[in-house]
């Protein structure tokens, strides 16, 4: 079995956090701690405090809506290198959708109270996270544009 | 007759085929076989080609070849959307058509020998990288690294699905499919084709790749931004452009886009050929 790496070097693997400084990151850090989710474990449900954010680093997570008399509809899903989670940055601070691992998920989670706390005393590090962020956001946005789209569908009947 | 009408007749001629048997792909797209009602060989072709369909006292509309190149049963994938098509979906096993062609430049499996190929299709646009799929498995000691990525609307659309689950089983090759939507059913990719595209999880040598890239044209602009974000040059991207064709053989002007008919020219283009009138929105 490997040797368990410190959670700064499990950070600096991370796509998130690429040619980030020592110091921001040694700050980040402090508010992060090493989870596991089994396939079918939800990592967050809508409606909840969105008290933290995840860095995948192993396995499949689907972003789910939940629709009343229906089963969930997935309308993401995220792999390993990509970052779950936004609503811990936008007040009221509660997550918009659920997310479910759909096989054994390694991630890293930042305390949320913890982050904007260090954002708000030391604004360079709230402009290196931000600045991370404002690039995975614009990307889902533009994704989900183009889904709302339907490409594939009937010409004749694109909505 | 005079000389240049007779050098076209081969062009401008139905040639009759036989459906020898139909597939249902999924709900609205159904796949033909032919053969010459004449007895004859089908005409060879090269993947990426398009025949013209024509349905007699209906019309005729241009169609990618389906199927594979070193077949002997020419094979066709139709979406059944408009007049004609909608018509030729009620056809059977032992109706006859009319077959022009093949037509137009297809893809560049010889010069992408030596390369890494990324190939990606959304939607219907599998069915006309089908056949340089089929090109590419039998000759895959010639390519480097092979990456197919595919696109559908939802689980139900995914075109082609035990082929490209056979693909997918195969060690020499990396498939992945995504759709835009599905319930928790579907324990695939969920999402848009251009996100699949991650050398994280299947490298490629950028200046050594071709990409082979049929779609929906939205589909396939987003596909060429992000492989141009990983590097490859457009001189390395093909996009296989869908236009009004009519004649097939750049004299009816229907099909024109800029200075190139895509009929004629195409329908695979090179991006540093095509994508100065790619983005232009009033052609």
């Amino acid at each position: 079995m490997e040797p368990l790496k410190p959670l700064e070097e499990l950070l600096l693997e991370h796509p998130f956090f690429a040619g980030m400084e020592e110091g921001p990151r040694k700050l980040i850090a402090g508010c992060g701690r090493n989870e596991v989710f089994h396939a079918g474990d939800y990592l967050f449900r809508e409606g909840d405090t969105a008290d933290r954010f995840f860095l995948i680093r192993h396995g499949t997570v689907a972003v789910e809506l939940h629709v009343p008399g229906h089963e969930p509809l997935v309308v993401d899903t995220l792999q390993s290198g990509e970052i779950a989670g936004w609503s811990w940055l936008v007040p009221p601070h509660k997550w918009a959708n659920d997310a479910r691992a759909t096989t054994l998920v390694r991630a890293i989670s930042l305390d949320a109270k913890c982050l904007r706390g260090k954002c708000d005393d030391d604004h360079s590090v709230g402009y290196e996270v931000f600045k991370r962020f404002i690039p995975v956001i614009a990307g889902r946005l533009s994704a989900v544009r183009m889904q709302l789209m339907d490409v594939y569908g009937d010409p004749g009947k694109r909505r | 007759m005079n000389t240049a009408a007779t050098d076209l007749a081969p062009s401008m001629l139905p040639r009759p085929f036989r459906i020898t048997r139909v597939r249902r792909e999924v709900s609205d797209v159904f796949s033909w076989e032919l053969e010459p009602a004449d007895g004859g060989l089908p005409p060879a072709y090269v993947p990426g080609q398009f025949n013209m369909l024509y349905l007699h006292g209906v019309g005729e509309v241009p169609i990618s070849i389906s199927g594979d190149p070193s077949g002997e049963t020419l094979v066709h994938t139709v979406r059944a959307v408009g007049a004609v098509t909608e018509v030729m979906r009620k056809l059977g096993k032992g109706d006859e058509i009319g077959v022009r062609g093949p037509f137009g430049v297809g893809w560049p499996v010889a010069e992408a020998e030596g390369n890494d190929l990324l190939i990606v299709a959304g939607g219907l646009g599998l069915a006309p990288l089908r056949p340089a799929i089929y090109h590419v498995l039998a000759n895959r000691a010639r390519y480097g690294s092979v990456a197919i990525y595919y696109g559908a609307r939802t689980p139900a659309d995914i075109l082609f699905r035990k082929e490209l689950e056979r693909w997918r089983g195969r060690f020499d090759l990396f498939v992945e499919a995504t759709v835009d939507a599905a319930d928790i059913r579907w324990a695939g990719r969920v999402g848009v084709v251009p996100k699949l595209i991650d050398p994280r999880r299947h490298s490629f040598d950028p200046d050594n790749s071709v990409a082979m890239i049929c779609g929906p044209e939205i589909m396939m602009r987003f596909t060429v931004s992000a492989l141009q974000a990983h590097g490859v040059p457009d001189q390395r991207l093909f996009v296989s452009m869908e236009r009004n064709m009519h004649c097939a053989i750049g004299l009816c002007g229907h099909c024109q886009l800029g200075p190139e008919f895509i009929c004629k020219d195409g329908p695979v283009f090179s991006f540093d050929r095509i994508g100065p009138v790619f983005h232009a929105r009033e052609l």
